[in-house]
């Protein structure tokens, strides 16, 4: 259950950000996350809002954009989605690929009051 | 890696890779863009923390705006960035007088880790040490093979070791008699180690002269894959009673790890496991990756195992 430290350390950097900014609270948050982030959802989710509790970014309302696994197979020159977690190209089953999506857990952005 | 500046780091950790050309089309009203660049360090990929500000003067209330730009910039940092993004807003809700602003940042979650990651990177690197951040599930055999590994090590290699775990200093008691600085990180009900924990310990356990730090991570295949701890390679364990698809079941860290060590192999006479579906799990998750089979019970692959970590070093 790490989500619970990365939603404490992403609660810490949001209210950095509120207090450059002179803003007062945290409306909504845009969060990226790639199915090779090691990053769970569900879990991210719930530990969220316990890390915002008595934040400024406490009640804000949490987007999770989920990217899926991109490949760039070096044989068949094709970039390609795919839902397996293997390092397998699915278009020509090279393993000469490598990931141009997928690894990112990122805030993209947020709105601020 | 990335395509603007060339650093390897945008690979590897994946962000959003950008080249900014920066011509700024923005059709809406009375709103007011302002874009910040605050790079805090000479790694724009980990720490640099792009900041635009969208600001809006009018009210909130039922609002709703769209607006689609394209711009690019050029800060005064030695790269550009390309950034495209369209946004829509739909507000049926009832704020303060107060107006909002979107505040767009595209920096990455685990920041804050990766700042003590780089510092620790830095401080190895300066004392020529190589760190290996060793992972795997409890039970794979991870200290039993560094008590064998520090033993083999022994007048070749100048080895510390820092061990993590959630409670008791077993590891570090087990490990201390075998030549090397030990020291313990308890967790406490933390399933991994950062990079803050593991960097603060430097100065108890590493020599001048320490050329291997092993890093034990806390048994778990899943937490400690997302913690940079400013290692230089991570190496995943796992036994011949684990199952042959588990690298497929925990992707990322195999994924991540340099090279894999396949433990027990002692056991193999009692289990019916196909090895080379292990090796095929490992490929598909890892393609050419490292893969070590041993037993440091009995020795079997040991060689191999020590004359790789001491060409890391030497």
């Amino acid at each position: 259950m790490h989500e619970l430290s990365l939603a404490v350390d992403l609660v810490e950097q949001l209210v950095e950000v509120l207090e450059k900014e002179n803003a007062s609270r945290v409306i909504e948050i845009n969060v990226v996350m790639g199915a090779m982030s090691g990053v769970e959802r569900v879990p991210f989710e719930f530990a969220f809002p316990v890390a915002a509790e008595n934040t400024p970014v406490s009640g804000a309302v949490l987007n999770i954009e989920e990217v899926p696994l991109v490949l760039k197979c070096s044989d068949c020159n094709k970039e390609t989605e795919t839902d397996d977690l293997i390092m397998v190209c699915p278009n020509c089953n090279s393993v000469s690929v490598e990931i141009v999506q997928g690894k990112e857990f990122l805030v993209k952005s947020m709105e601020v009051q | 890696m990335c395509e603007d500046c060339g650093c390897e780091e945008g690979n590897a950790r994946a962000y959003f890779e950008h080249n900014h050309d920066h011509d700024h089309e923005h059709t809406h009203g009375n709103e007011i863009h302002i874009h910040v660049y605050t790079d805090q360090s000479i790694d724009h990929h980990k720490n640099g923390i792009h900041i635009h500000v969208h600001l809006t003067g009018e009210k909130q209330d039922d609002h709703h705006h769209h607006h689609d730009h394209d711009h690019g910039h050029d800060h005064d940092h030695d790269h550009t960035h390309d950034h495209t993004h369209d946004h829509e807003h739909h507000h049926d809700h009832d704020h303060s007088e107060e107006p909002t602003r979107e505040i767009i940042l595209e920096s990455n979650v685990l920041a804050r880790n990766d700042g003590f990651a780089d510092k620790n990177r830095t401080f190895l690197k300066e004392r020529n040490c190589v760190a290996i951040n060793f992972i795997s599930s409890p039970g794979s055999g991870k200290t039993f093979l560094l008590e064998k590994t520090l033993e083999g090590l022994k007048g070749r290699v100048k080895c510390a070791v820092i061990a993590g775990d959630q409670q008791t200093d077993n590891d570090a008691v087990r490990l201390q008699s075998k030549g090397a600085p030990v020291v313990q990180i308890q967790t406490g009900s933390s399933c991994h180690l950062n990079a803050e924990q593991v960097g603060a310990t430097f100065k108890q356990v590493l020599e001048d002269d320490t050329e291997l730090l092993f890093i034990e991570n806390v048994g778990n295949l899943v937490c400690p894959a997302a913690f940079d701890l400013g290692e230089n390679i991570k190496i995943a364990l796992l036994s011949v009673t684990e199952g042959e698809d588990k690298p497929l079941k925990y992707p990322v860290i195999f994924h991540d790890a340099t090279a894999s060590v396949i433990t027990k192999n002692d056991l193999l006479e009692h289990l019916d496991v196909d090895m080379d579906k292990y090796r095929d799990s490992l490929n598909k998750i890892h393609p050419n990756g490292r893969i070590f089979e041993l037993s440091a019970l009995t020795g079997d692959g040991m060689d191999n195992w020590l004359n790789y970590l001491e060409s890391l070093v030497h």
